[in-house]
């Protein structure tokens, strides 16, 4: 009696943690599918009006409703114009890597969505996107629509695009001009010594030369990219290897971290930003300078007006560089892609025409405080604002695409991780060495997958 | 144990004797004793046809994804990933490696953090229970507000912490440092060596009203008379709780540190909202370390593996638990 009262309860409890073991390990199998529903009601054959496709858009706008009614208009134009419509979801960027996988695993999913530019040569090994030969270029106006550096930034090299470029942005130093002049300080920096020295006279009171990001690792990658790319160097070799610990690699991430650690010049509490604090402490006077990509818009929201600050391009190592030391921002944007799998390709298709068209780009770039990546919607009067006509500069001529690796997001995790981690280090004090970056980068490579 | 005999025995005897009789009426085929066994399993077919449905398939095609090599290159088409045999497990338990060492890592965080999280919450929930056991005025509005962590929805209590731990403009460091000059200058919470108290700090928040809530039924339970007669005898107070409320309460405690054992392992929700999707390596959680090698890095294959070994540590140790819990109960009672 006692051995089979104790073995079933035995069993039941047994039963009953297999239950609990499941919400980890049910995660890893089982898919959102219900989620992702939609858009896969019947089209009369031949024609596309009547059809009703899926469309999930990336949060580009203040807030997800912000993002609806600036989206919503203009697809009812398209509705007008093609008698197609449009079902639209706004997915905020926490939510939509996620989604996209699990519409990929299920093979349910959107009929065109916005991707990360970063994330094009992953999702491109994952077959889950439409490629993007010249046939399908030439239904959308041609390849020659785009500037060439935002197609570099839609997939691997040497293949077919798997997106459609629709917003670009770039990373520019943004200052502020009263700051600089109550410093004594006639011209923004063109060097990172500049942009050092500057920023220690800046540094005072509470007040600080910079703000950097340093608890949001995307932001991390994107610095540690320029600044390796400025001494020459990359994160993974040709064959997709990845070279995290190269002298050069460890150098820039220790430089990015050292704003903060050994040189002072951003606030110690910048290593817990995640949530764009920089910009409130860049727009309220808390910092001087910060780099990101098209903030104009943001700046604006905190209350600060476009004459109170400049930007120009962020830093470089030496004055007047050439090459690739001469990159200053990675090639930053949105891309739009088409779900393989959707039964409405080409409606689909007409809604990526569609939404590249010029007229659209003027309007949605104009809206967002992006710049166009089709070229012939860049001389337009919304895009001449001193601020956006250097960031389109700096796009054109000294912006390199992060590397378009099926492993990027390995990357993007684990070294923004690392990133992260040294921050927090530098924040609480200790000292952040060439010896300890290049043991956080050591361990983020090994990490990473072997192929 | 031999109290608990009877009463099995007698619901068994009483079914029996009416439905003999009831058979007959009914004229069914199915023999009698078929009938008898059939039942039980007749109505727990609903259930069990659910539970297969809901835990046990997600959980073999869980088992089943960890022998593969399931990575990006082969979502889209996951049922030709190839076989990875014991790859996976092989990286995940290599404990000199990068891999197997931050597994590790995250395991014993894990394991401090769980020891902690239960002890404090059993006993700030036993602590009010007990105080809370006789009637005073304004018992009931106390009650009600010990439970309010446990009613509100995890989300918005874990980020409202995250505000209240943020280093420059947090209301911890204002009191702490601003106000009380505890600290000489305002130390970080979300990052560094403070984060895995932190992060303590809101799991014992979040879970010791359930202990309180269960406790607080279990002492219903004790009767009164006990209480009397131990103070007639005269017991004091701690006499009363070490030899009445306590081994009242076993049954009560035995369950409930298990599942808060099994909550606050498995616990993702507060982790993530705390920290997002790469916790600091002082507060970084099993859940968050499986989550960040499957969905973050894209190989399903690896973090299922780590599940499954999350899962046999779990069952391992649920099984020694009550194993033990139960022995120590039957010699008490015998």
């Amino acid at each position: 009696m006692r051995n089979s009262s104790t073995s079933s309860r035995l069993l039941a409890a047994t039963a009953l943690v297999a239950a609990l073991g499941l919400t980890v390990a049910g995660c890893s199998s089982s898919s959102d599918s219900g989620k992702s529903s939609g858009g896969k009601s019947s089209s009369s054959s031949g024609s596309l009006a009547g059809t009703t496709i899926t469309y999930w858009a990336s949060n580009q706008g203040t807030s997800l409703d912000n993002d609806k009614q600036v989206l919503t208009p203009e697809l009812n134009k398209f509705t007008q114009q093609t008698g197609i419509k449009v079902k639209l979801e706004v997915i905020g960027w926490a939510d939509l890597l996620n989604r996209i996988l699990a519409a990929t695993t299920s093979g349910e999913g959107p009929d065109v969505l916005n991707i990360g530019n970063t994330w094009s040569a992953s999702l491109q090994a994952t077959g889950a996107l439409m490629p993007w030969d010249d046939a399908a270029f030439t239904k959308i106006g041609g390849k020659s629509r785009w500037a060439p550096a935002s197609i570099a930034a839609a997939g691997a090299a040497g293949q077919d695009p798997a997106a459609v470029p629709l917003y670009s942005m770039a990373y520019g130093l943004y200052y502020n001009k009263k700051m600089f002049a109550d410093a004594g300080i006639a011209n923004p920096p063109k060097t990172w010594d500049e942009l050092v020295a500057d920023g220690k006279k800046l540094t005072k009171n509470g007040h600080y030369g910079l703000a950097v990001e340093g608890g949001n690792g995307s932001e991390n990658i994107h610095h540690a990219f320029v600044l390796a790319k400025q001494r020459g160097s990359d994160w993974f070799d040709s064959s997709g290897k990845a070279t995290f610990t190269t002298p050069a690699n460890v150098a820039a991430v220790k430089q990015y971290v050292d704003f903060v650690g050994a040189n002072g010049i951003a606030a110690k509490g910048d290593a817990e930003y995640a949530q764009n604090q920089t910009i409130t402490d860049f727009a309220t006077g808390k910092a001087a300078m910060m780099m990101w990509q098209s903030a104009a818009t943001s700046i604006k929201a905190h209350g600060m007006t476009p004459d109170q600050y400049g930007v120009v391009p962020v830093p470089t190592q030496t004055a007047n560089p050439t090459g690739d030391a001469a990159v200053t921002s990675m090639v930053a944007g949105i891309n739009l892609a088409v779900f393989k799998n959707t039964k409405h390709q080409d409606a689909a298709v007409q809604l990526v025409k569609f939404l590249t068209s010029t007229p659209e780009q003027k309007i949605l770039n104009g809206t967002y405080g992006s710049l166009p990546p089709v070229t012939e919607a860049q001389s337009d009067p919304a895009f001449q604002t001193p601020d956006l006509k250097v960031l389109g500069q700096v796009l054109s001529t000294s912006a390199a695409p992060l590397p378009q690796v099926p492993n990027e997001s390995q990357f993007e995790t684990l070294v923004g991780t690392a990133v992260k981690n040294l921050f927090a280090d530098a924040a609480a004090g200790k000292d952040v060495s060439t010896d300890t970056v290049k043991a956080e980068l050591d361990k983020a490579q090994q990490q990473m997958p072997a192929s | 144990m031999t109290a608990t005999a009877p009463p099995r025995s007698a619901p068994e005897a009483g079914p029996s004797g009416g439905k003999s009789a009831g058979g007959g009426r009914l004229r069914l085929r199915v023999p009698t004793k078929l009938r008898q066994i059939g039942l039980p399993y007749l109505l727990l077919l609903p259930a069990l046809a659910l539970e297969l449905l809901i835990h046990i398939v997600p959980m073999v095609f869980g088992i089943v994804i960890s022998f593969k090599k399931l990575t990006l290159f082969y979502i889209s088409h996951w049922n030709q990933a190839p076989w990875a045999n014991f790859d996976n497990y092989h990286t995940a338990i290599k404990f000199n490696q990068p891999v197997g060492q931050a597994l590790l890592h995250s395991f014993w965080v894990t394991c401090a953090f769980t020891v902690l999280s239960v002890g404090l919450s059993w006993l700030i929930g036993t602590a009010a229970a007990i105080l809370m056991q006789d009637s005073f005025r304004g018992r009931a509005l106390l009650r009600a507000i010990f439970l309010v962590p446990y009613a509100l929805p995890v989300y918005a209590a874990v980020i409202t912490w995250t505000f209240m731990f943020q280093q420059d403009t947090g209301l911890v460091n204002h009191v702490l440092h601003d106000q009380l000059h505890l600290t000489s200058n305002k130390p970080f919470w979300l990052i560094g060596d403070n984060s895995f108290w932190a992060l303590l700090t809101v799991s014992v928040w979040k879970s010791w009203p359930f202990a309180f809530l269960a406790l607080m039924a279990g002492l219903q339970n004790i009767p009164r008379e006990l209480y009397e007669a131990a103070a007639m005898d005269g017991a004091g107070i701690w006499q009363q709780i070490r030899r009445i409320t306590m081994p009242s309460l076993r049954p009560v405690n035995q369950v409930l540190v298990l599942v808060l054992f099994l909550w606050t392992f498995n616990d993702f929700n507060t982790p993530y909202v705390m920290f997002g999707q790469s916790a600091p390596k002082q507060a970084d959680l099993i859940s968050i370390h499986i989550y960040q090698s499957s969905f973050v890095t894209w190989n399903f294959g690896s973090g299922s593996a780590m599940s499954v070994l999350l899962l046999l540590f779990l069952l391992v140790v649920t099984a020694v638990y009550l194993l033990l819990t139960s022995r120590r109960r039957s010699d008490a009672d015998a």
